[in-house]
């Protein structure tokens, strides 16, 4: 197997994809094992939480949507982050971990959409509405999609890179646009309720599950986005190395 | 099942079903991958940063 054992002396030398790989095959057992735990608690927790005094039982589906919905805007900002690292610094792992987050995020953004259309039919009557929350979340999803095509689209590297880099950028407007749309606008969507001036407003008995299931979700989110990219740095270690093989195959036939 | 409980068990099953989906995915191009490199290295390619030692990918 390609080689993964440089040693890791500092941060920067975490550029290096090889110093990269060695480190995510250590990190991710160990990472993965911390959010199977959390999840596990978070959801133990999310079970016996008493019933909301409006919402009754459907509210124990705040405990994954509401984790799924941050996690959309967060990993978008991590690409956008990583689109800065690819445009301003030429990072070479910058466009990896772009194009690695963009599926996972894509998954987060539909079952964001799926739990609170769900949550919604019972708490307001419909499945659906094309209000300023709910409409620019989907446009999120669809940006998703958008750049995972992208970065599938064109063969050479570089240029896929640049190229999703300024579209995640220029798409990056939508995430305050999704924060403040319940502000902003008349929506049926509720407004911000834990991260907000003045402090959460729901009760400490369902924050607290709320908050551990969110952090047993990004801890899995770190791991599944390490996972990606060590796929990724491994696909395009491949290529070169097929290219290598089709570039000797011809110097014999010649 | 009261209604409101079918709709929580289809939100979690839902969830369930996608993240089953993405981790899995994720393994198999894992595998994928790992194979194909490893059947590459045995037939002697090797890349130019791996025959100097592995300074860079």
């Amino acid at each position: 197997m390609s080689q993964t054992s440089v040693p890791i002396r500092s941060v920067a030398d975490l550029a290096n994809p090889t110093r990269f790989l060695a480190l995510a095959d250590r990190a991710i057992p160990i990472v993965a094992g911390m959010a199977a735990v959390v999840l596990a608690i978070g959801l133990s927790m999310s079970f016996r939480a008493p019933e909301d005094f409006q919402q009754g039982i459907t509210v124990r589906i705040m405990y994954i949507h509401v984790p799924f919905a941050w996690l959309a805007m967060l990993c978008y900002t991590l690409m956008a982050l990583s689109a800065l690292g690819t445009l301003v610094w030429r990072h070479p792992l910058a466009d990896v971990a772009l194009k690695a987050a963009a599926p996972i995020g894509a998954v987060f953004t539909g079952l964001a959409l799926i739990t609170g259309s769900i949550w919604g039919k019972p708490m307001w009557g419909t499945w659906w509405v094309w209000d300023a929350r709910l409409t620019s979340v989907f446009v999120l999803f669809l940006m998703y999609l958008g750049i995972i095509a992208l970065t599938r689209a064109l063969d050479d590297p570089g240029r896929a890179a640049r190229a999703a880099a300024v579209i995640t950028l220029v798409g990056f407007i939508n995430i305050p646009i999704i924060k403040f749309s319940v502000d902003w606008w008349n929506t049926l969507h509720q407004p911000a309720s834990v991260f907000r001036l003045g402090g959460p407003t729901i009760h400490p008995s369902l924050l607290w599950p709320l908050l551990v299931m969110a952090l047993g979700f990004t801890v899995l989110f770190v791991a599944l986005h390490l996972m990606a990219m060590r796929n990724e740095i491994w696909r395009r270690r491949l290529t070169a190395m097929q290219r290598l093989q089709a570039r000797r195959a011809e110097s014999r036939a010649d | 099942m009261s209604p409101h409980l079918l709709y929580v068990t289809a939100a979690y099953g839902l969830s369930l079903a996608g993240l089953v989906a993405l981790v899995g995915w994720i393994l198999l191009d894992h595998r994928t991958l790992k194979r194909s490199l490893a059947a590459l290295e045995a037939r002697g390619v090797r890349r130019r940063a791996d025959a100097r030692h592995g300074s860079d990918a």
